[in-house]
């Protein structure tokens, strides 16, 4: 943090970031390091839009009168704090940034496989946002971020269309990364990386590729007919034209279910990098963590069912479902034992992504363990739909991938930025974050088992304490938030010189400069020996 | 200041054999996590960086290990699944005498009616001590009746029936909650459940109503939009014979049978086509999909089951073919004429369509060929799902 490591601009090496200059060859780039950034700017904006909806309804739900907005208002609030956080923020969160930013280097490429492709994926998502964004502006949307019919297709009064085409030009954006992804995996990795020597990272980002792949277009169909129902009245979701409300879910589930873990596994990878580096041994159990990623994306494919079991759905559907669910929450359990047992006789430093990995593996236990009280078929029936349910995903999440990314930033912030962050501020930051989170949605457990539903304007008196407890945690949780943002920013400038490897990580990534040159790498890198070699001296030749 | 609790009451014999399920799986949750934080606590300390330099052993994992704790964790998970499954089952089907109470939702609001004609608006009074069962129907959205004190939900689906029961163990009044977003006035969509005493029950009920039972109500209705032209209490009308009908296997025309239940009366009256009894004819009954509200549908269909719980001129279980006259039909004759619209809060609030009514009236094809309205194995409600 001294300020004599700061130097001037002109002699900044060349770097992806000051190769070029001027607007287009930002907005036209096709380097997956810019596209990275352009995603961090934008996905930063949509965490803030969708942090600020999510602080007026902890506002509202203070007192259990409905009395600072009214009832419309606020269930716009509730549904477009969940349309932004998961669709334009949660899903592009780590693969579009550090996905981005880091699989061409961690696979020793020069870029993505399509590069073109990659710039078109962010402007799709752009796109999608302008029109969720003037959704909210002509007056907002009050269908849950679940868009559950006929409710959205039949009964709503507000600008659902304009939302969902959002959503669906959003899902091309995201299913044209994971393809992208798919084929650099396959076909971009340098001579010497065998599928055996892929960071942990990029295992995870390839299952989670195949599930955007895989679950994507359903979702785009099933928003797609919500809209043609909407607008031409056809009868497939509504009772009162023929339709069947129930197949929506189905439906929607289908692809709604495996995103959950679209916005999981990204945080596992980054997970596993962060704990091998911080201590500086090979991930206990390296092919049960890469295996487990592909275990849970097929698993999570068949598990949709168990988001309903009050509809009335046949209960040997319910029961096989309920089954399945307890059987995908078995490769979760796998990586927490092995990050916990990768600690064992290494070297642990307390940096701050290290904290957050800490952080990560305590919250994504309790919202795993949670989990499995949802998907036992007697419990969920009282549970489902009250904050228990808001609760459990917040943990995972929140408590699982905003921990991760916010990790991952922190670890890579030096390779992509070439400086570093305030180490004490942002211990500090990570504790308030910790705290805060727990404060806001350890309260809501009680408040579901209690009783109190989710999507409640106005509650029933007695669960008010435990909302003000809630409430008063969501304030500490924002500025857990606010202070990454502000030392981030000032780091741009003030930062340390980060070097190319301050942590004295493994990974291709580190070999190169930082920030990297435009290409990633002068000479295409031969890689001799395995991931994560921390007893070894660097062999990695480039040559 | 408001009361402040921890629990939930709970009011009914589902809510223990939650509550037990439910302190087995956070014992064991809270005992993992702490497991995990110890761990993790403890390896964090114990093996902190000492110096900048130092490097640790390399370990490659342990194949007995991942094997240990996947497959120990998932034997904990089956039981979980097992007590869980075992639970919901029980709750699935309510039994044989369950009291019927019936439930309606709408945009805002919860109607109830009881079969001897008494209307609530989110309330719902229960006897303790005995098994009801609630048949519900939405008329607009989704919508999801919990009672947090009976740890019980269901969701109300437009355009089906979906039912829940339980038994009430102790006197009070419970929340009764919406717990499906239904728009704007979701939060509004509350009620309370009194459950109180046999004997204050029978009171309660029977000084209530003043509009006669659900069954006359909806022989009203049965009466009014022309359904005894066809459905006669012989073999001889255009459309099958209702008497008896209910809870009996019906054969249909294509060789499939049913059992006649609140579902299948209602299909048949919103989609006539959809289930055409054997030796009867297709569009011969319009649809009413429209015309009648659900209530209306549930007073009809009370009405069509009362016609099965009188004894005499039901299908003996022996008999093959039609049944000669028609027992008690004779007291249908002197139904009242009751106009729709002075019954309250049961109007439909969506417009006729009137169209429902025009097509399908050509399409007379004569007496059916081989009346066979009921199959004769009728005895067994229920028997098959």
């Amino acid at each position: 943090m001294s300020s004599t490591a700061t130097v001037e601009r002109t002699d900044a090496p060349i770097s992806y970031l000051n190769a070029t200059t001027g607007w287009k060859s930002w907005l036209f780039t096709t380097d997956h390091k810019r596209i990275a950034l352009l995603y961090l700017i934008s996905i930063t904006f949509f965490f803030g839009l969708g942090g600020i909806f999510a602080t007026m309804m902890r506002l509202e739900l203070a007192t259990p009168q409905g009395d600072l907005f009214t009832s419309d208002t606020y269930n716009k609030l509730f549904t477009m704090h969940g349309v932004v956080m998961i669709f334009f923020f949660l899903i592009p969160s780590i693969p579009a940034t550090l996905g981005n930013f880091l699989i061409p280097m961690m696979v020793g490429a020069r870029d993505l496989a399509f590069p073109k492709i990659n710039l078109l994926s962010w402007y799709l998502y752009v796109f999608g946002g302008i029109f969720a964004l003037t959704a909210i502006v002509m007056g907002g949307v009050d269908t849950g971020w679940t868009f559950y019919t006929p409710y959205s297709s039949t009964y709503s009064n507000t600008f659902v269309v304009p939302t969902l085409v959002g959503v669906f030009i959003a899902g091309f954006s995201s299913i044209l990364t994971g393809l992208n992804f798919i084929v650099t995996v396959h076909k971009m990795r340098a001579p010497g990386m065998t599928w055996g020597r892929l960071p942990l990272f990029v295992w995870s980002m390839y299952a989670t590729s195949l599930i955007q792949v895989l679950g994507t277009p359903v979702v785009a169909i099933t928003l797609a007919l919500v809209a043609l129902e909407r607008i031409f009245h056809v009868g497939i979701f509504d009772p009162a034209i023929g339709g069947d409300p129930i197949l929506f879910q189905h439906m929607f589930w289908f692809y709604s279910h495996p995103a959950v873990y679209i916005m999981i596994l990204p945080g596992m990878g980054v997970i596993s990098e962060v704990v091998a580096c911080f201590s500086r041994k090979r991930p206990f159990g390296y092919s049960f963590i890469a295996g487990s990623s592909l275990a849970i994306a097929v698993l999570g494919f068949l598990v949709w069912g168990h988001h309903m079991f009050v509809t009335g759905q046949s209960m040997y559907a319910s029961m096989v479902f309920s089954l399945l669910s307890f059987l995908v929450a078995v490769p979760s359990a796998i990586k927490v034992f092995n990050w916990t047992a990768t600690m064992y006789k290494g070297s642990v430093a307390y940096n701050t992504p290290m904290l957050y990995a800490f952080g990560f593996i305590g919250l994504f236990t309790i919202g795993g363990l949670t989990g499995l009280m949802l998907a036992t078929l007697a419990l969920d029936i009282h549970v489902t739909d009250t904050y228990f349910v808001v609760a459990h995903f917040h943990y995972v999440m929140v408590g699982g991938m905003v921990f991760a990314y916010l990790g991952g930033l922190h670890f890579w912030w030096p390779k992509i930025t070439g400086r570093m962050y305030p180490e004490a501020w942002a211990r500090f930051a990570a504790l308030v974050t910790f705290v805060g989170f727990n404060l806001t949605f350890g309260p809501q457990f009680l408040l579901g088992y209690l009783g109190m539903p989710r999507r409640y304007h106005a509650y029933a008196p007695e669960f008010q304490p435990l909302n003000v407890l809630s409430s008063a945690g969501a304030s500490i949780l924002a500025v857990g938030y606010a202070i990454p943002f502000i030392y981030f920013l000032w780091s741009l400038k003030y930062g340390e010189i980060a070097g190319n490897n301050p942590w004295g990580a493994k990974g291709l990534e580190w070999e190169t400069t930082s920030p990297p040159p435009t290409f990633n790498f002068d000479h295409t890198p031969i890689v001799t020996e395995p991931a994560y070699e921390y007893s070894k001296e660097p062999e990695v030749e480039v040559g | 200041m408001p009361e402040f609790h921890l629990l939930p009451a709970a009011a009914a014999v589902s809510a223990n054999g939650y509550d037990w399920l439910w302190w087995y799986e956070v014992a064991i949750s809270v005992i993992m996590t702490a497991l995990i934080f110890a761990a993790v606590f403890f390896f964090a300390i114990k093996y902190r960086r000492r110096s900048e330099t130092e490097i640790p052993r390399p370990i490659e994992g342990s194949r007995l290990l991942e094997i240990g704790w996947s497959v120990i964790p998932f034997l904990v998970m089956l039981t979980f699944f097992f007590w869980g499954a075992a639970l919901y089952f029980h709750n699935q089907d309510a039994p044989k005498d369950a009291m019927n109470i019936y439930v309606v939702a709408k945009q805002w609001m919860w109607k109830v009616q009881y079969p001897n004609g008494v209307r609530e608006i989110n309330e719902l009074h229960v006897p303790v001590g005995r098994a009801v069962k609630l048949t519900m129907a939405s008329e607009d959205v989704i919508h999801s009746f919990f009672v947090p004190a009976f740890r019980l939900k269901r969701d109300v689906v437009p355009g089906r029936y979906n039912d829940m029961w339980f038994t009430a163990t102790k006197p009070g009044r419970y929340h009764l909650f919406c717990a499906e977003y239904c728009g704007t006035e979701h939060s509004g969509m509350i009620g309370w459940v009194t459950v109180m005493e046999k004997k204050d029950f029978e009171n309660w009920l029977t000084s209530g109503g003043g509009e006669g039972s659900m069954a006359s109500q909806g022989q009203k209705i049965f009466q009014q939009l022309g359904c005894s032209t066809c459905h006669l209490f012989d073999e001889q009308g255009r459309c099958p014979n209702l008497k008896g009908m209910y809870g009996s296997r019906v054969l249909l025309s294509d060789g499939r049978t049913v059992i006649a239940d609140e579902a299948y009366i209602r299909e048949s009256i919103l989609d006539p086509n959809a289930k055409i009894v054997a030796g009867f004819q297709k569009d011969v009954m319009p649809t009413f999909q429209g015309l009648l509200s659900e209530e209306e549908i549930l007073e009809v269909t009370e009405y069509i089951k009362s016609l099965s719980n009188t004894r005499s001129g039901m299908f003996t279980s022996e008999q093959t073919g039609p049944t000669a006259g028609g027992g008690r039909g004779g007291s249908i004759a002197n139904a009242g004429q009751g106009s729709l619209d002075t019954r309250g809060t049961s109007m439909t609030n969506q417009p006729p369509r009137p169209e429902a009514n025009a097509q399908a009236q050509d399409a007379n094809q004569g007496q059916p060929v081989a009346p066979k309205p009921v199959a004769p194995k009728a005895a067994t409600p229920g028997g098959k799902q």
